[in-house]
């Protein structure tokens, strides 16, 4: 016998002449408490991400990339990882190209294997989009995906995450729905909810883990 | 398998628990860092779940989403099989530890892997997998900062959430002076890039990430696991191979199941609405894809889980979903910490979950070590109720090993026929009106005689002197008179 | 336990029963009440159980004490001596037949009536019939008397600073301790001071304070120690088993602070006399 048939038959001994009990989930409990006007979506996101030292920005889908321009130079960083099929990369690429001084922008293009050690010492930066976000706990939801790696999020020390302000949804529950989760998950999705942080030594909270120290989110009105 | 090599979780350390429990009490610098850090919990729990009406709802629901997997628990399993395995992922079961750590080193010898980094995993530890795969000459390195810490330490979590909560920012810097010849320093900021420099690199190297689960979900064959630190999401996406290890009972159904149950958790635990990371894996990396392991395996283990199981009352224990609130709660925990314990898991859900992974013949005081005042189950996010349990498994450990119905391994440990037969005389007593008036008479009559000692009592108290006149004396004048 | 989730097998997957209602107290202050005076108050404390009768009289009831009483079994109960416990407690139950309110002079022991005699007895329907019905009518002596008694206590005594103690079973099954308050809250002289973790258990738990007495025993010295500090002459508490494990710690350490049971401290205080 093997140890699955052993656990599933001493399982299924112990549920002799009994029968499953109900789904009876709580929709509204699960909603209800987590809804917000419109409006109050993107406060109630920025408020709770700042909260956990996420820096939030508005900007717009012609604008943005004047303010990461802004926030590379301040720091010091001269080098962004982008994905450069993406509307975004090719957005940047395309105001950047041409002027002198803008940072390197650096493509995710190849498999992890063949540039390892430049995207862990030598790769400060990196921006990604988003699937959209979650007002309620304040999170952004990635799909990684070909153009967008999962590792792009997680190994530059200073992430930079787009976010269309129509994209935020008021919960987690919502998000799955409007999605359609259910119907089939990529190989990873994520929920972000700030820059890596630990309270492992005497509960004192300090950021830069091991994943990003810095995380920006760009959240891009329509208009 | 040997033996041997699993001596640390499959019998309690030397000495027993109260001894051990006794050296806790007496350490000053150890029960300060402990109500301090689980005050601290309590009232960042309290801060996020302070809507009464909602929280109370909430776990109702929670514990509703985990009994309705619980009883559907073996298909449910098949279910995540299937999906799981149609993604691409493949799955071991192992009903014992010592199956579990083969499994983990054939995948490893198929790799050739000598660099484990492991993301935290409290399966892991009942495993005491860094051990074993240790004698074989394979390293599996902590990387969870806690874990780390307590790695370097060469000592065991004392709290499933925070591993090293026993230790304060002065005891780290000592050890990271000592064991990584970095410069001293109590500055947490400092003392947290050490880490992140040192196992950067080790993240860069390994050539298999170890994981756990929060929570599998059948559904979708997604494995849902939560943390703050990154160091999840880099054991699950830089190593070429990623090997999740979790318990049978962490399975849900659907993927709209997380939902509460993601709220209570992080809520109930740390007092977050969420944890800075939900990283939800589905599969391998796509062909088309240019990160992420080759491959994923998930190992299911049982590890007397199943013993719980087979019992309704007792197989509430598994709907447990590790968020540690039972330990920040507990007076008793506060007092003596984790170590004390002796076990994988301490504290409430601790003295209810061990006795089945180890039996009760190798955890004979657990179920004992509490007043029962509830403020676990008050807190529980899915409803366990703890002290009702260590009732039952009060019940069993009494029992004559010999009982039939056998229901638990060890059961019957703190059998003795002496004790039994005190409340055997005890229940007469009290059961005879006649005698136990009679012996309360006695009692209030020859009161000057009670000794000035009286074991254990007289330790802490001074002794109890019966009153001169029982409640039933006086009661009885007193209605005679007036009716 | 809703229909939706009972099951009576014994293997059957057991869910939450619904969060209970806040329970509803008779709208009139009824005739006649039986009184469960305890094992402890009636060997250690038998004064407590004379002011919840004479409590209980001035407000107009007829207090019958049946002699046939002993204790609720919880002892054995918590010790894992079931058998033991069901065996006394049968012997309780049968007292109390007349439909009349059953007032319970502890705490810890009316919540064992009221919410764990069902457990105790579920494999005899009979008998369990007779529990539901008596838990239904099992009240704590607070209780009571703020909710069904409803008294309007005039306080006689002089300022005095009173921290308030509730038994842990107590305050979450019963809600002992907002009873306590509210009915020092009455008492106009009556200043009651917080204390440190004033929820946290003061380690007695029955034979846990035998079988662990060194965890046992910091619990109670913590307990002790934050009583002392709150700046209280005096501790209030309606749980005997809680009172004798305090008492006997602060008179093992020599201090002057005492406990005195909720009921001789009220009787006391509103011009009852012995």
């Amino acid at each position: 016998m093997s140890a699955r048939s052993n656990i599933l038959a001493k399982l299924r001994k112990s549920l002799d002449n009994t029968t499953p009990l109900p789904d009876d989930y709580d929709v509204e409990l699960v909603t209800k408490p987590w809804s917000y006007p419109l409006a109050e979506r993107i406060t109630r996101l920025r408020t709770l991400m700042e909260a956990v030292h996420t820096e939030t920005y508005l900007s717009t889908q012609e604008e943005w990339h004047t303010r990461v321009e802004q926030i590379l130079n301040e720091r010091h960083i001269g080098r962004l990882l982008i994905a450069p099929t993406t509307p975004y990369g090719q957005h940047l690429i395309k105001q950047w190209q041409s002027r002198n001084g803008t940072p390197t922008l650096k493509a995710y293009d190849r498999p992890i294997e063949e540039w390892k050690a430049e995207l862990f010492n030598d790769t400060p930066a990196s921006l990604t989009g988003t699937l959209g976000a979650i007002a309620a706990t304040g999170s952004l939801v990635l799909w990684p995906n070909t153009e967008e790696p999962r590792l792009m999020s997680l190994v530059p020390p200073l992430h930079i995450a787009l976010l269309k302000a129509s994209e935020i949804a008021d919960n987690f529950y919502t998000f799955q729905e409007t999605h359609r989760w259910r119907d089939g998950m990529p190989t990873n999705a994520l929920l972000i909810s700030g820059p890596s942080k630990t309270a492992d030594i005497e509960q004192v909270l300090a950021y830069g883990a091991h994943g990003p120290k810095d995380l920006i989110v760009m959240i891009l009105k329509d208009a | 398998m040997n033996q041997m090599t699993l001596i640390p979780i499959t019998q309690i350390p030397e000495p027993a628990f109260k001894e051990r429990a006794r050296q806790a009490l007496n350490d000053d610098q150890l029960r300060r860092n402990f109500r301090i850090a689980m005050d601290s919990l309590m009232t960042k729990r309290l801060a996020v779940m302070s809507d009464t009406d909602e929280r109370e709802r909430l776990r109702e629901m929670g514990n509703h989403v985990r009994a309705r997997a619980l009883s559907k628990l073996p298909d449910l399993l098949e279910k995540l099989e299937d999906n799981l395995t149609r993604n691409g992922i493949h799955v071991h079961w192992a009903e014992t530890v010592d199956e579990a750590n083969a499994i983990v080193e054939s995948i490893a010898k198929a790799h050739q892997a000598k660099r484990l980094i492991k993301g935290k995993s409290m399966v892991s530890e009942e495993m005491n997998m860094n051990h074993v795969l240790g004698e074989h000459g394979i390293e599996c390195l902590e990387s969870d900062m806690g874990e780390y810490i307590i790695q370097l330490a060469g000592q065991k979590p004392s709290h499933i959430i925070m591993p090293a909560i026993h230790m304060n920012a002065g005891q780290v810097a000592s050890l990271f002076t000592k064991t990584l010849g970095t410069e001293y320093t109590t500055d947490v900021d400092e003392l947290i890039q050490t880490g992140r420099r040192v196992l950067r690199q080790k993240f860069f190297e390994a050539d298999i990430g170890i994981s756990g689960v929060n929570f599998a979900i059948a559904e979708t064959g997604t494995l849902l696991l939560v943390e703050n630190e990154g160091n999840g999401r880099m054991s699950t996406a830089v190593p070429p191979v990623h090997i999740a290890v979790t318990g049978i009972e962490k399975v849900v159904e659907n993927l709209r199941d997380v939902v509460p149950l993601l709220s209570l958790l992080t809520r109930s635990a740390l007092g977050q609405p969420i944890t800075t990371y939900v990283n939800m894996i589905s599969s391998p990396r796509k062909s088309n894809e240019l990160d992420g392991p080759q491959e994923v395996h998930l190992v299911l283990l049982d590890n007397g889980r199943s013993q719980a199981f087979a019992d309704g009352e007792l197989r509430q224990t598994l709907n447990c979903i590790r968020c540690g609130a039972c330990m920040n709660h507990c007076p008793v925990y506060t007092r003596i910490g984790g170590h004390a314990y002796g076990t994988v898991y301490p504290g409430p859900i601790g003295k209810i979950i061990s006795p089945h992974l180890l039996g009760l013949e190798n955890t004979p005081d657990h179920p004992s070590a509490s007043s029962l005042c509830g403020a676990c189950e008050e807190v529980c996010p899915v409803k366990i109720p703890i002290p009702s349990l260590l009732r039952r498994l009060r019940e069993e450990n009494v029992k004559s090993p010999e009982a039939v119905p056998y229901r638990l391994r060890g059961q019957g440990s703190k059998f003795s026929s002496k004790e039994r037969m005190a409340w055997k005389v005890w229940s007469k007593l009290y059961a005879s009106p006649t005698l136990y008036r009679s012996f309360v008479y006695l009692a209030t009559r020859f009161r000057s005689f009670t000794p000035g000692k009286a074991g254990p009592w007289t330790e802490h108290h001074v002794a109890q002197k019966p009153a001169a006149r029982s409640l039933h004396e006086l009661a009885r004048e007193h209605l005679e008179e007036s009716q | 336990m809703s229909e939706l989730f009972y099951n009576a097998a014994p293997n059957a997957t057991r869910a939450a029963p619904p969060i209970p209602k806040q329970r509803q107290y008779p709208t009139h202050k009824p005739q006649h009440v039986y009184l469960f005076g305890t094992c402890v108050v009636d060997l250690f404390y038998p004064q407590a159980g004379m002011d919840s009768i004479r409590l209980l009289e001035r407000e107009g009831i007829t207090v019958h004490f049946p002699q046939g009483q002993s204790c609720c079994g919880q002892p054995a109960y918590t010790s894992g001596y079931t058998n033991e416990a069901r065996e006394v407690a049968r012997v309780q139950l049968a007292l109390f037949r007349q439909n009349w309110p059953l007032v319970v002079a502890s705490g810890s022991c009316a919540g064992m009536i009221r919410h764990h005699y069902h457990e105790l007895f579920k494999d005899e329907p009979v008998t369990l019939r007779l529990v539901d019905t008596l838990a239904e009518r099992t009240y704590e002596l607070a209780e009571f008397l703020l909710n069904v008694c409803k008294v309007n206590l005039q306080d006689q005594g002089a300022p005095l600073k009173v921290a308030l103690h509730t038994s842990c079973s107590a305050r979450r099954e019963m809600n002992t301790h907002l009873h306590g308050r509210a009915l020092l809250a009455q008492l106009k002289g009556v200043q009651r001071v917080e204390h440190d973790h004033e929820s946290e258990c003061c380690g007695f738990g029955g034979t846990f304070s035998v079988r662990m007495p060194d965890i046992s025993g910091a619990m109670v010295a913590d307990k002790i120690r934050a009583l002392q500090e709150s700046g209280a002459a005096q501790l209030v508490t309606a749980d005997c088993g809680c009172l004798m494990n305090i008492n006997g710690a602060l008179e093992k350490q020599k201090a002057v602070l005492r406990g005195q049971h909720l009921a001789s401290f009220i009787w006391q205080r509103t011009g009852g006399t012995q």
